[in-house]
């Protein structure tokens, strides 16, 4: 008994060390080799901290690292108050018979890739898009508007991508709270506000954060679309670790910067738990 | 003793169909008041409607000689204490109690003050830093109740508490709650499906069926008087004959569709022909002498025995015919050595022969 218990062990967790050493910690230790390796005035490679001094020097990457951040942040925010109504109506509001109807309404957008769904709003915004064939040709403005290429329509795009990851965590806390604790609460003199503050933010709040982290995570690392939808300007970081590796071919600099986001995205994520005094492992459970 | 609670012509219904078909009663100042039915009698639909979470179609709800029509369960003086208890689980039992409180705007102090005051009163002291999750059945029970209670309601409305609870704990928080009932003094409207539960604990208790109270009265009277046949089959055991009319003058007699004749009491004055005839099993003498006025008397075939402690019944064929009827056994074992297949003379007096319109 216990040998076949030991036996299905190993069966089941060689493959997920595999996994974890061949392809998270092998390439990790790697790049992190890589980033504490520069050339130096020979064109010797030698071990030193320069690429991380480049970081900090460099006014541009201080820039772009801080805005990734704060613009993550509040795309994470932004997701959370788009999605909350939604996925409490679903679950709380609508009739039980519509429930898995708006829910494949509200995933099938997802089915097609990411690249197709931000294209589809590049359609609507660009300058020859239809938004502004409309508002042309009825005359409320002169001359089409470019929508596209700032740091609003990116963020909506990045919102738009996020939506699913948020949604989903969230439906199920919500669909876990009996409607009883909200009858309770209004019984108990409460208003809705309160209701929504003290019941039902604290009863979802381990969806909520399981949610903002994969958002957080995937805004963060995101690169198609503050590309294609913030054009030029969008500075996001990992365009300049894609620049690093591709452009400027400085493999030791990209890994550099690679290894500054991980431990940026990690920080924040920690402050972020400690200020909600939440627990990962509650919240991903 | 003024009433706490007036309710009048009260009516409801879903999608054409009445759920509380006017209904009329009042609820006195320090009332332990039932409302006992079978499910889907419509009893949780007018607790809700007193609670404030249904709007009723038509009538109107007093309290305190307010009315309460259009007015939102969070402004309303009483509290309700769920079927699943709705205990919120990411608060400890002391904010589950004083988040009631803490709408009131009350002081902190004020707020401690209260909790353990009424965390004392369940015998749950010190209790304030548990989570909820951790407690029993019982204790849950009645951090539930407490937490209402606290707000010091009107009314306090029960909805099928002990619902949830098994066998042993329920039979000893029915004994808690009446207790409870009696040191705070809160009118509590109570509901279930459960007779032995609103017989135990109330100081009255309204029969509900099809929306419609069948009769409001005391335990006693309930049980040993039933105005209807419903009440009569519902509350409490009971056994029941279909009868015809065969004599109807002061002394009134049936045939059984069996063809075994009663003297009986007649309830519902305008029966023609067709009624149900009643006789709880503790009201069947046996082994009696054939020489007493105003008694019927039949032979029982004992059928089998129910042991049920200080509860056993017999169950028995009246007269050879295959209708059974359950017959108590007195408590004093002088029928120990009945045994399956025996026949014994039984009879019953003409008073608790009950017979109502079928």
């Amino acid at each position: 008994m216990n040998k076949h218990a030991k036996l299905g062990f190993y069966i089941f967790f060689i493959p997920i060390f595999l996994w974890l050493f061949l392809l998270i910690i092998l390439p990790q230790i790697d790049l992190f080799l890589m980033s504490i390796q520069s050339e130096n005035e020979t064109g010797k490679m030698v071990w030193s901290l320069s690429n991380y001094g480049e970081f900090f020097k460099e006014e541009i990457y201080w820039y772009t690292f801080i805005r990734v951040a704060i613009y993550s942040i509040l795309v994470t925010f932004l997701t959370f108050i788009v999605t909350f109504p939604i996925a409490f109506y679903i679950t709380k509001v609508v009739s039980p018979k519509y429930k898995g109807f708006l829910t494949i309404l509200l995933l099938m957008p997802f089915w097609v890739s990411e690249l197709v769904r931000i294209y589809g709003w590049m359609i609507l915004l660009r300058e020859s898009g239809v938004i502004n064939y409309f508002l042309v040709n009825y005359g409320i403005i002169d001359k089409p508007i470019e929508m596209l290429y700032n740091d609003v329509s990116m963020v909506m795009g990045l919102v738009y991508t996020s939506m699913l990851f948020m949604v989903v965590p969230l439906l199920s806390s919500l669909e876990g709270m009996d409607d009883s604790y909200i009858e309770a609460a209004h019984d108990l003199g409460a208003s809705k506000f309160i209701i929504f503050t003290k019941i039902v933010i604290p009863y979802a709040a381990a969806g909520i954060v399981s949610g903002s982290i994969v958002v957080f995570m995937l805004t963060l690392g995101n690169y198609l679309t503050p590309k294609l939808m913030g054009g030029k300007n969008s500075l996001w970081f990992t365009e300049q670790i894609y620049n690093e590796f591709i452009s400027s071919f400085n493999w030791n600099q990209g890994a550099a910067f690679g290894f500054l986001l991980l431990v940026l995205s990690s920080l924040i994520i920690w402050i972020g738990l400690k200020l909600t005094k939440q627990n990962l492992s509650k919240a991903l459970s | 003793m003024d009433s706490v609670l007036e309710i009048e012509n009260i009516k409801k219904s879903f999608t054409g169909i009445k759920i509380v078909d006017e209904i009329s009663f009042s609820v006195k100042e320090g009332e332990f008041f039932s409302i006992l039915g079978p499910s889907g009698c419509g009893k949780t639909t007018l607790l809700r409607m007193i609670a404030g979470f249904l709007e009723q179609d038509a009538g109107s709800i007093q309290i305190r000689g307010q009315e309460m029509t259009g007015i939102s369960p969070n402004k309303r003086p009483v509290n309700l204490v769920f079927q699943n208890l709705a205990l919120f689980p990411m608060m400890d039992v002391g904010e589950n109690i004083a988040f009631g409180l803490k709408r009131k705007k009350l002081s902190a102090a004020q707020i401690e003050k209260k909790v353990s005051a009424m965390l004392k009163i369940v015998h749950l002291e010190g209790y304030e830093k548990k989570s909820v999750a951790k407690l029993s059945g019982g204790q849950k029970q009645r951090v539930a109740i407490a937490r209402s209670l606290v707000l010091e309601p009107s009314i306090l409305l029960l909805d099928e508490p002990l619902g949830a609870l098994d066998l042993k704990l329920r039979e000893q928080m029915k004994i808690e709650l009446k207790k409870l009932q009696i040191e705070v003094g809160t009118t509590f409207i109570y509901i279930t499906h459960d007779q032995s539960e609103a017989l135990v604990m109330s100081d009255r208790v309204a029969v509900m069926n099809n929306g419609k109270f069948e009769q409001i009265d005391t335990p006693e009277n309930l049980y040993g008087n039933p105005k209807t046949s419903f009440v009569a089959s519902f509350v409490g055991e009971t056994n029941r004959f279909e009868a015809k009319l065969t004599q109807n003058d002061t002394h009134p007699m049936v045939q059984t569709i069996e063809g075994i004749d009663f003297s009986v009491t007649l309830i519902d004055e305008n029966i023609k022909e067709n009624c149900s005839l009643f006789v709880r099993p503790e009201a069947i003498v046996l082994m009696v002498e054939e020489n007493m006025e105003d008694m019927n008397y039949f032979d029982l075939t004992v059928k089998t025995i129910l042991f049920d402690g200080s509860n056993t019944k017999i169950l028995a064929n009246i007269n050879d015919t295959e209708h059974e009827i359950m017959v108590a056994l007195p408590q004093n074992r002088q029928f120990a050595h009945v045994r399956k297949g025996v026949s014994i003379k039984a009879g019953v007096h003409v008073s608790d022969c009950k017979c109502y319109l079928s």
